[in-house]
């Protein structure tokens, strides 16, 4: 099931550098959420701060609240392993194990959190590669390496990879950025049928891409948010002077 | 147009100059190698035989008799040194890499085991002298081992370290995203993908034990017969050599080529099986 996200005055630093400020925002389930912004603005520190992956990093620190479901991310008490697996991630450089199978790959998510019904698994593989589009292409070669496929079927790897585990939101931190422009084009309009079953939170430097993909845009500039909108809003008239500047090309 | 030519002339000329010094420097540096392993085989091979291989030591200036105690020696000391030093030190290449990091604490590890590597032999010979025999009152293989374990350990842990250290963030971050542990994206992510670099780091700590004398000469100290047990002496190959090729008798003198040819071969053997065993398909580092 699908589940929306609010974030409350969240904000992260590296060390003494403060990446992000104050940022407050609705992530709708159901709905594609875009961040763009230029290069260095916090859109990546973002999406990280929502499935807690940004603490990963040695000397990164976040303070806010992000409820999901009814709990702060950031209560003490919750366990950032448990909520890695309702709130998934797809990166930028696609990142498959390279020691696994294309099968062994999308079922890593179950076998290695010890997902006790072992029949089902092939299933579940089935469907999330379904999802992520790449069944037909890779039915026959399950068992060869996942690092055997072409980058934008290692992007889809990594997402059924993510779908098997079932989240609720999926992060993507420029899933497209990598690749050419007709994988660009496959993983755009996977993103947009997977919307049915999962809230999608994506970071793209690409504008276009926002504009075609999102239901609702986000604008981040200098770990601000700038503006906040639907995303037909966002492109068309924009409230914010510096969001007009930045889509009509100015900067960034 | 004119200085572009001899430009590109000159480069050649240097291109091939510096190919050429590479070339030779290399053969330099296994030319001693070679002519190690080729001289030992050659002095060696006569004396090897099933006898010599499997029997009791024979008398100076008789006929016969063989190494065997002092193979077995050395398996033994070897392997149990090895299941005590090599989980030892990936577990501590572990906890420097995932958990210690840059930490004070780590880094004062890391030193430690800098001087540990760089120890002289003998001076672990004396610490297992003074920790091991002189309480338990007598040699032991286990003496020998504990030495050997005490050596082997930081060698696997810095080789260990350093391969870990390959292995890229992203697939740990990979793992995370999954809702995946720490210690099992560890277990299950980090270390498939360093196993042929960790072998290759193990291999080259057990060889180097392997050879070693000066520790056994202080802890397992040596024997004439077969070891019955790791809680007495042992006769192991170096220390073999050592006594066989100090002596004036040319039958020992034999024997201890054939001893070296043997160490040699094990070593070698050992090197082979772990490289098929860990031909894994996907296996990245190494």
């Amino acid at each position: 099931m699908a589940k929306d996200m609010l974030v409350q005055d969240l904000k992260a630093w590296y060390g003494t550098q403060q990446i992000l400020k104050n940022i407050n925002l609705k992530i709708e389930k159901n709905s594609v959420t875009a961040i763009i912004g230029p290069s260095g603005c916090g859109k990546s520190t973002f999406i990280r701060c929502l499935n807690r992956m940004h603490e990963v990093t040695p000397g990164a620190r976040v303070e806010g609240k992000v409820w999901f479901d009814g709990i702060n991310l950031y209560d003490p008490d919750v366990d950032p392993v448990q909520i890695r697996k309702r709130v998934g991630m797809v990166f930028q450089k696609p990142n498959p194990f390279p020691t696994m199978s294309i099968f062994e790959n999308v079922a890593a998510g179950l076998r290695l959190n010890g997902f006790k019904d072992k029949k089902r698994i092939p299933e579940i593989v089935e469907r999330s590669l379904r999802m992520a589009a790449l069944w037909d292409e890779v039915k026959d070669r399950l068992h060869e390496s996942g690092m055997s496929l072409s980058g934008g079927q290692q992007q889809r790897l990594c997402i059924a990879r993510s779908l098997a585990v079932e989240p609720e939101i999926l992060l993507m931190d420029e899933p497209a950025s990598a690749l050419d422009p007709i994988a660009t084009g496959h993983i755009e309009e996977l993103i947009v049928e997977l919307k049915d079953k999962v809230t999608i939170a994506i970071v793209t430097h690409n504008m276009q891409q926002a504009a075609r993909i999102a239901d609702y845009t986000a604008f981040f500039l200098h770990g601000e948010l700038v503006e906040y909108n639907q995303t037909e809003k966002i492109f068309t008239s924009p409230d914010d002077k510096r969001t007009e500047d930045y889509l009509s090309g100015r900067f960034g | 147009m004119n200085s572009m030519y001899t430009d590109i002339r000159i480069r050649k000329v240097k291109n091939v100059a510096m190919h050429l010094l590479m070339v030779i420097l290399t053969l330099i540096a296994v030319t001693p190698l070679i002519s190690i392993v080729g001289y030992i085989a050659i002095k060696g091979y006569r004396v090897i035989n099933w006898e010599f291989l499997t029997s009791l030591p024979a008398p100076p200036t008789m006929d016969g008799g063989g190494i065997g105690p002092a193979i077995v020696g050395t398996v033994k000391l070897v392997g149990l040194a090895s299941l005590m030093g090599i989980p030892t030190g990936i577990l501590t290449a572990i906890y420097l890499n995932e958990y210690g990091k840059s930490g004070a604490f780590a880094s004062s590890v890391r030193f430690v085991i800098d001087v540990l590597i760089g120890t002289p032999s003998i001076v672990v010979g004396i610490a297992a002298f003074l920790f091991v025999v002189r309480p338990m009152g007598h040699f032991s293989l286990f003496a020998g081992s504990v030495a050997l374990a005490i050596m082997i350990a930081p060698i696997v842990a810095r080789a260990t370290e350093e391969i870990l250290r390959l292995v890229p963030d992203t697939l740990r971050e990979a793992s995370y995203a999954l809702g995946v542990p720490k210690w099992r994206t560890i277990v299950s992510v980090v270390i498939p993908y360093a196993t042929k670099g960790i072998v290759t780091g193990l291999m080259l700590g057990v060889a180097r034990i392997a050879g070693e004398t000066a520790p056994l000469i202080m802890t397992a100290f040596g024997s004439q017969f077969w070891n019955k047990s790791i809680f007495e002496p042992t006769s192991s190959l170096p220390k073999l050599i050592y006594s066989y090729s100090t002596t004036p008798y040319q039958n020992w003198i034999d024997k201890a080529w054939g001893a070296a040819l043997v160490l040699i071969f094990m070593v070698l053997m050992l090197n082979i099986i772990a490289r098929v065993l860990t031909r894994g398909k996907y296996s990245r580092l190494g």
